[in-house]
């Protein structure tokens, strides 16, 4: 089953991806070629199986709460695509 | 040169770390044109760094990577030197600190020549999905290094740093290792901090060493290992010196091969390689037995619905805003985040952002991410259960010689399948390494050696073995 430029449309948007009309064409083929290939895993038996997130066997790291140094200002603006004195600086997100 | 002969010139001081790296920043000038294992030559910190190993070489300070010349996989951060994943969206970043590898490396004074190419954010098994150039196999130009690590990788096949770290979150190290004809170790899961390291799909990711032989790879695994209380993942457990299990005596272990490594589709001239490699470690005083992981043929897709969906979800962070690319002259703030994305990406990160997006999806993340973590549990047990029988597994790292360049670039499935051998590991978080095994018409073949969570000394032991009775690692690209 092929994805629909509409299917495809939607995950754009899910994943903030702007998208031009030839790569939705490609990512209907592609993604779908892929997604076809995951059906083998609806054959597998796996009622009682729990899932696994991570491999390691810990369980809720927890460590003391202490204040320590961080990063000065200027470190974390330095990579900034634009700022204003000590902010960076981002289009209106109220319209 | 290896660290450890290296080392051993150092220290009788027939050789100086500003000479050697010299050697290299002359190497890395003469074959980087034809190679591109390199994104960022570093060559005024290389020597001031070597000046000042040669400093504590002087004083009698001395560890067996001080002032050996180093490359680091341009996804690990290096503070005041620019770590790209090899990604437009990058390409401009500064790290205002030090990945805890990076930071443990320079405490055993490391001198870093460069930062090596790789696959955007690490996505490939071919180094062409670099957003600026492809890295190209030294022992034959027109191939693929294997990727993601396919910078790591050749730069140590083409002698422009004595040794260089990679990640691997399916493959990444050892596919690469097996192309280029080097040493790659993928430690367990938490056993190397991922403090720095910019998250691919963190329940997989994990960096190792790649090298010229074993001893090499245990010298570097003793200063990167350990915990880390700053990547929660990272394994509270002791830590051993890693060249005290390079005995050379394998008599008595006991080696699996499961058979479902030994896939449809796979070279005859990699199996041949590979059962040669075998039967050598049988002569060599090994148990040699046949295992069966019959969930093998699911780890593909296990691993194509749980990699992406961490990808998509770690990469949302790249929005333009507080670092990174940005996309200028947009209307709105939606619209700069769209096409920030839309640009500073290339074509497979997009591609896996948006399956995994797909597969985390309001109605299907019972049918994907659910259904794979589950089977990611099945792989588990059934690696659980050969290891109660056995002491390593042994297979091919992939199951083909190095690619042309260009022949799967376009075809996502293909390429996937160059790391079917690999994945399953990563999958079941278990340590793995790959070691020169042979050649097919001068083009490398690596063997994949597995053992069970934190028994790298297991696999080192056995690979060490195996270059003590052979010498396909002293081999080198003609350049």
């Amino acid at each position: 089953m092929k994805l629909s430029r509409e299917e495809v449309l939607h995950i754009a948007r899910l994943a903030r991806l702007g998208i031009s009309d030839e790569e939705v064409e490609r990512a209907r083929e592609q993604l779908s070629n892929i997604l076809e290939n995951f059906e083998v895993l609806q054959s597998v038996d796996t009622d009682d199986v729990p899932p696994t997130a991570q491999s390691l066997t810990l369980q809720n790291v927890l460590r003391e709460d202490k204040p320590c140094a961080s990063f000065t200002r200027e470190d974390i603006l330095a990579n900034a695509p634009q700022e204003d004195e000590d902010s960076f600086r981002v289009r209106a997100v109220l319209e | 040169m290896t660290i450890h002969e290296a080392h051993k010139l150092l220290e009788e001081k027939q050789v100086s770390s500003v000479e050697l790296t010299k050697v290299c920043l002359d190497r890395i000038q003469q074959v980087e044109p034809k190679v591109g294992a390199i994104v960022t030559v570093t060559e005024e910190l290389a020597l001031e760094q070597a000046r000042k190993a040669d400093e504590l070489i002087a004083d009698g300070d001395v560890n067996p990577l001080t002032g050996i010349p180093a490359l680091i996989k341009d996804v690990m951060c290096t503070r005041g030197v620019r770590t790209t994943c090899s990604s437009k969206m990058l390409e401009n970043f500064v790290p205002p600190y030090d990945a805890a590898v990076v930071e443990k490396l320079n405490e055993a004074g490391m001198v870093m020549v460069g930062k090596a190419n790789m696959d955007e954010f690490a996505m490939g098994s071919s180094t062409e999905h670099s957003a600026f150039f492809p890295t190209h196999n030294p022992w034959d130009l027109s191939r693929v290094p294997g990727g993601s690590s396919g910078g790591s990788a050749a730069a140590v096949a083409a002698g422009e740093a004595i040794y260089t770290l990679g990640s691997d979150t399916g493959g990444s190290i050892r596919q690469p290792a097996g192309f280029c004809s080097v040493t790659g170790l993928k430690p367990t899961y938490g056993r190397v901090s991922r403090y720095g390291l910019v998250a691919f799909a963190s329940s997989l990711d994990q960096i190792g060493p790649l090298t010229q032989d074993v001893t090499d790879c245990a010298l570097v695994m003793n200063v990167i290992a350990g915990h880390d209380s700053r990547d929660s993942t990272s394994a509270p457990y002791h830590v051993p010196d890693y060249t005290q299990c390079l005995t050379g005596d394998i008599k008595g272990m006991k080696i699996g091969i499961p058979k479902e490594y030994f896939v449809e589709g796979m070279q005859s001239e990699v199996e041949a390689v590979i059962k040669a490699a075998i039967s050598k470690l049988e002569g060599m005083g090994a148990v040699i037995g046949e295992v069966s992981l019959p969930h093998t043929r699911h780890a593909l897709a296990v691993y194509y619905i749980i990699a992406p969906s961490e990808a998509s979800a770690n990469l949302a962070r790249y929005d333009g805003t507080k670092y990174g690319f940005r996309y200028q002259g947009a209307d709105t703030m939606w619209d700069t985040m769209d096409k920030t994305r839309q640009y500073g990406f290339g074509a497979e990160v997009k591609r896996r952002i948006m399956l995994g997006t797909y597969a985390l999806s309001a109605g299907y993340y019972d049918a994907y991410y659910l259904k794979a973590q589950k089977v990611r549990t099945l792989i588990r047990r059934e690696f659980d259960e050969a290891f109660e029988k056995f002491d390593a597994l042994v297979t091919p790292t992939s199951p083909t010689v190095p690619f042309k360049i260009g022949e799967k670039v376009d075809d996502p499935v293909q390429m996937y399948l160059a790391d079917v051998c690999t994945l399953p590991i990563n999958i079941a978080g278990l340590p793995g390494i790959s070691i020169p095994a042979g050649f097919a018409d001068n083009l490398p073949i690596g063997m994949q050696i597995i053992s069970k969570p934190f028994a790298e000394e297991t696999i080192l032991k056995i690979a060490h073995a195996y270059q003590q009775a052979t010498d396909w690692h002293k081999r080198k690209p003609e350049l």
